[in-house]
């Protein structure tokens, strides 16, 4: 017999909508059509709460929330959508452009990045904090990929589809603050690496031109996320 | 009703923003008839003039000249427009931050010249240490991102401004291509 | 052990010691053993064996006298007479003297009066053992005292009955968020957990700059954190405790492993304690020296042998905590608390301080003033009698400017809330924190721009770099910061610094980021002329930064 499923009724942007009690604000967002804006965040990984993009207002608490690792609770009145959030989750953008050299428009990634989407679809024009141009490597030591460290946002999706659903843990973090970075294995070249199993997970749930695959030109780089729900469905249900 | 006095400027850039302008094709006639294009590179012009309404800047902030250049246009633009990413954000021309000058122009001056390896000390002008969005430098009113910004983007901002009112770029144009 | 037999050895102890009129009490803790206090020590006992003084004098290596600046501190019980500054014999005839005045000679130039309000306005809790008993022996410790509180607790006690005291008490989480402690407990007390297993883990993971409480409790009175997490632990249902101590406090690390190892081979720690059902045990996990491992999820993280970052709460630890049970964790101090109050009633604890924030707080007291230490006052005592009486004023007769409490994730204080009541609710009112107990006195040699880009360097270096408004927003403050003190910044770069403010304290994930915005904020609010002194005119009033004329290169947003 299957536990009985609990329901929770609560409001997301003055909308009353119906969740499973195990459910997170986001995911019952996006269920009713109501958008919330997220980097770290992929649909069949653990979530980590890192981006802050998808953060939050919830009634009572002064706090703004992550939609991403906040359960639904009954009555919870949401507003996902606040002039407030808006500017943000814009300032957010901009200091992950400001932080590494993300030039989108000599980028493989470029019209396919998700870092470059959130910038246009929260209306940013231009960066108000000084780029940073930190100088960062570029790991092109595996035979099929890429590591272009001056793109990546540190969203930690590699780190855990390599953890959680390869098994290979090969990803991991280095460093504190503005020197964290990936690496693979203990920091050693990934053409080196022993664990990985060179199956590209990581490169694909990549939101952006950071892993990527190897002879790629400006914009040529499209990813595919969308094995992703899948595998993790298939798991499930085998087990 | 007076013409809009507008100005274009060529900084550090590949003059892809031109041609994007240039690409307004047979529109150019329609705005022709509410502007007057007072200084461009398309115009044959030494001195930045007095009185410009609207300036439109392509290219980044990449030497002391450009910087004078900056100065002096922003004193004499009543709006100044950064026009396509190199101007917004650095873009390629930014590419050379991470890397001390010195080392930019021995790369690209000795190591990498097959003649006549020395690097310019006369008639070039001297490189910032940073190739800078034109922001970081001085007020900018208006930003056209875009690598180069559509032709539309830039139709659209420019008959926005002829029609008195402050364009909104945020949907119509974004970093990249 | 039995209640009556905790009793015996505290008899036994208690008539040892009696048998020996006077003790020499020298200070062990690192402070005054930085000064060579051991080889104070073993002159003394040398001095004594000498003169056959030993039937009358004894000499006895105790924790921390709190005058840490004056170090090496020796008193002489039971006169109270104390010794500052004692030189070990090599270096002069300190040992002699005071070995001498003992032999009824008069008193030297190194005698401290007691009478100072630094020692005469305390009221000591946390502190009552520190400068008395020998830690690293727990039969000095049962001698005043110690375990009763335990033992009574799990033969004469319920755990309810026990929170219901700690909620009395009125007792806030020393750790600097204030968070009420008997609140806490019961919610941990009342989570389930698959096979009831609950954790009980103590926050040593000091890291604040000039904080040094919980080493110096940890240094001079182990036991007692000992036992308040047993009691603790009773409480909540828990029998496994974690000590998360910095590896930099190798000597706290050396009494707690021998207090441990002694509790335990008198059955206080270990299976059936007292023959109850209750059993406890408690290991020592050593922090590597990240500041963000203070965060109690990011400490847990730590614990489990993950990458110490801090994890979104909720779930709170106390629902989901160390390997997803239920755990309670507090602070040195707030455990340090436990005992006194089941022993005496949270009554009596309620009885001091003020109406929100009970009982008292230790504090750290350093930088420009004249007793820099270790002291423990009632909540609501007024920070100018911290500053000007038990600190003793500021030195070099200058002129009191600010203090920083709760180090970096705190607020400076300016000369105008000097009248103010120190407790949680009046410190937050000026946009700091209680924070652990750190306080930094600052006189008008200080420039407080360039003390807030001190305070934000620290946060930039120990941002954990998981979440974004954090790792970058440190950063760009930080360059801002050093724009603004360097005479480089335009006008504009200050609202961008205070929009950062917000914007960090507003999205960060944990309270690292969330408060390392403070010492800015406070001090753009209380001395801004300062700031805009370096931006307009190019110029440090307090004459501490190298501002230097705008170049044209860095020139930036005219």
């Amino acid at each position: 017999m299957s536990p009985a499923v609990e329901i929770k009724t609560l409001q997301i942007d003055g909308k009353d909508v119906g969740a499973r009690a195990d459910q997170t604000i986001l995911e019952v967002a996006r269920e009713n059509g109501i958008d919330i804006p997220t980097l770290c965040h992929l649909d069949g990984l653990g979530d980590v709460g890192a981006c802050r993009l998808c953060l939050v207002e919830v009634k009572g608490s002064n706090k703004l929330l992550p939609a991403c690792v906040t359960r639904v609770q009954e009555g919870m009145e949401v507003t996902a959508h606040s002039p407030r959030l808006e500017s943000l989750r814009k300032i957010i953008v901009e200091m992950l452009f400001s932080e590494r050299n993300h030039v989108c428009s000599v980028c493989v990634s470029n019209g396919h990045c998700e870092l470059q989407a959130l910038a246009a679809s929260l209306g940013i024009t231009h960066v108000r904090v000084p780029y940073l141009n930190p100088k960062l490597q570029v790991d092109a030591t595996n035979r099929r990929f890429v590591i272009d460290h001056n793109r990546c946002v540190l969203c930690s999706r590699c780190v855990r589809v390599c953890d959680e659903i390869e098994g290979a843990h090969t990803w991991d973090h280095f460093g504190r603050g503005i020197d964290c970075r990936v690496i693979t294995d203990l920091n050693q070249p990934w053409g080196n690496s022993d664990s990985c199993t060179g199956c590209g997970k990581c490169v694909h749930v990549c939101p952006t031109g950071a892993l990527v695959e190897k002879g790629r030109a400006a914009g040529e780089m499209r990813k595919r996320q969308q094995f992703l729900p899948y595998l993790t469905l298939m798991r499930e249900g085998r087990q | 009703m007076s013409k809009i006095r507008i100005a274009t400027v060529w900084m550090d850039g590949c003059s892809g923003c031109h041609m994007s302008f240039l690409d307004m094709d047979e529109r150019l006639l329609e705005l022709a008839e509410h502007i007057d294009l007072v200084y461009s590179p398309l115009v044959d012009l030494k001195d930045f003039p007095q009185e410009v309404d609207v300036t439109l800047i392509e290219g980044a902030l990449s030497s002391e000249e450009d910087m004078e250049k900056l100065h002096k246009i922003r004193k004499h633009s009543k709006l100044l427009v950064s026009l396509g990413d190199c101007a917004v954000t650095a873009n390629v021309p930014g590419m050379r931050n991470s890397f001390p000058v010195d080392s930019v122009l021995k790369r690209g001056y000795l190591e990498n010249a097959t003649l006549n390896q020395q690097i310019p000390l006369q008639v070039i002008p001297k490189l910032l240490p940073r190739a800078l969005p034109l922001h970081e430098a001085v007020k900018v009113d208006l930003f056209i991102p875009g690598c180069p910004p559509h032709r539309d983007a830039i139709h659209y901002a420019l008959s926005e401004l002829i029609a008195g009112r402050v364009p909104d770029l945020s949907t119509h144009s974004h970093f990249g291509a | 052990m039995t209640l009556d037999e905790l009793r015996e050895i505290a008899r036994i102890e208690r008539e040892k010691q009696q048998e020996v009129p006077r003790k020499i009490h020298v200070c062990m803790a690192a402070a005054c053993l930085s000064q060579h206090s051991d080889k104070v020590k073993a002159g003394l006992e040398a001095q004594i064996k000498e003169k056959g003084l030993e039937h009358s004098c004894k000499v006895k290596g105790v924790g921390c006298m709190g005058l840490c600046a004056a170090g090496p501190l020796v008193s002489v019980e039971p006169e109270g007479k104390l010794y500052q500054g004692v030189r070990p014999p090599e270096e002069g005839s300190d040992v002699a003297d005071i070995v001498g005045s003992v032999d009824g000679k008069p008193a030297n130039k190194l005698e401290l009066d007691p009478g100072l309000p630094f020692f005469k306005e305390q009221v000591k809790v946390v502190l009552e053992n520190s400068g008395k008993i020998d830690p690293e022996r727990i039969e000095d410790y049962i001698a005043a005292d110690g375990y009763e509180a335990l033992l009574t607790a799990l033969t004469s006690m319920t755990p309810l009955e026990i929170i219901e005291q700690v909620t009395k008490s009125g007792l806030r989480g020393r750790g600097g968020a204030g968070y009420p402690t008997g609140l806490k407990w019961s919610t941990v007390a009342k989570a389930r957990s698959q096979n009831n297993t609950k954790f009980v883990i103590c926050n040593a993971d000091e890291g604040d700059p000039g904080a040094f409480m919980d080493r110096s409790v940890l240094e001079s009175d182990p036991q007692r954190v000992l036992e308040g997490m047993a009691i603790a632990a009773y409480a909540v249902g828990a029998s496994q405790g974690y000590i998360y101590v910095r590896a930099e406090y190798p000597l706290a690390i050396k009494r707690l492993k021998t207090a441990i190892k002694q509790a335990e081979n008198l059955g206080l720690l270990g299976n059936n304690i007292c023959e109850t059902r209750f059993s406890f045990r408690i290991d020592i996990r050593l922090g590597a020296g990240a500041f963000v491992c203070g965060e109690e999820t990011a400490l847990i993280n730590s614990v489990e042998g993950k990458r110490g970052t801090p994890r979104p709460r909720p779930p709170y630890p106390a629902q989901e905590g160390l390997w997803g049970a239920p755990t309670l964790i507090n602070n040195v101090e707030t455990y340090a608390n436990i005992a006194p109050i089941v022993r005496k009633g949270g009554a009596w604890f309620a009885g001091i301080g003020t109406e929100k924030s009970k009982g008292t707080k230790v504090f750290a007291l350093a930088g420009r003033v004249q007793n820099t230490g270790l002291i423990e006052v009632p909540m609501g005592i007024k920070l100018r009698d911290i500053i000007f009486r038990l600190g003793g004023g500021i030195p070099d007769g200058r002129k009191f400017k600010a203090a920083q409490t709760g180090g970096p994730s705190g607020g400076c204080v300016p000369e105008q809330y000097l009248d103010m009541p120190v407790d949680y609710e009046s410190l937050a009112k000026v946009g700091s924190i209680m924070g652990s107990g750190g306080l930094i006195v600052m006189d008008d040699s200080s420039c407080m721009p360039d003390v807030a880009k001190y305070f934000m360097d620290f946060c930039r270096t120990e941002s954990c770099g998981k979440c974004a408004p954090c790792r970058v927003g440190t950063t760009h403050m930080y360059n801002l910061l050093e724009r603004i003190t360097s005479g480089a910044a335009a006008e504009k770069e200050l609202s961008l610094l205070e929009e950062l403010c917000s914007v960090v304290s507003q999205t960060s994930l944990c309270g690292l980021g969330q408060s390392a915005p403070n010492p800015v904020v406070t001090t753009l609010r209380y001395f801004r002329d300062e700031y805009l002194a370096h931006i307009g005119e190019k110029h440090c009033p307090a004459g501490v930064c190298k501002t230097k004329p705008l170049s044209r290169t860095t020139e930036v947003g005219k």
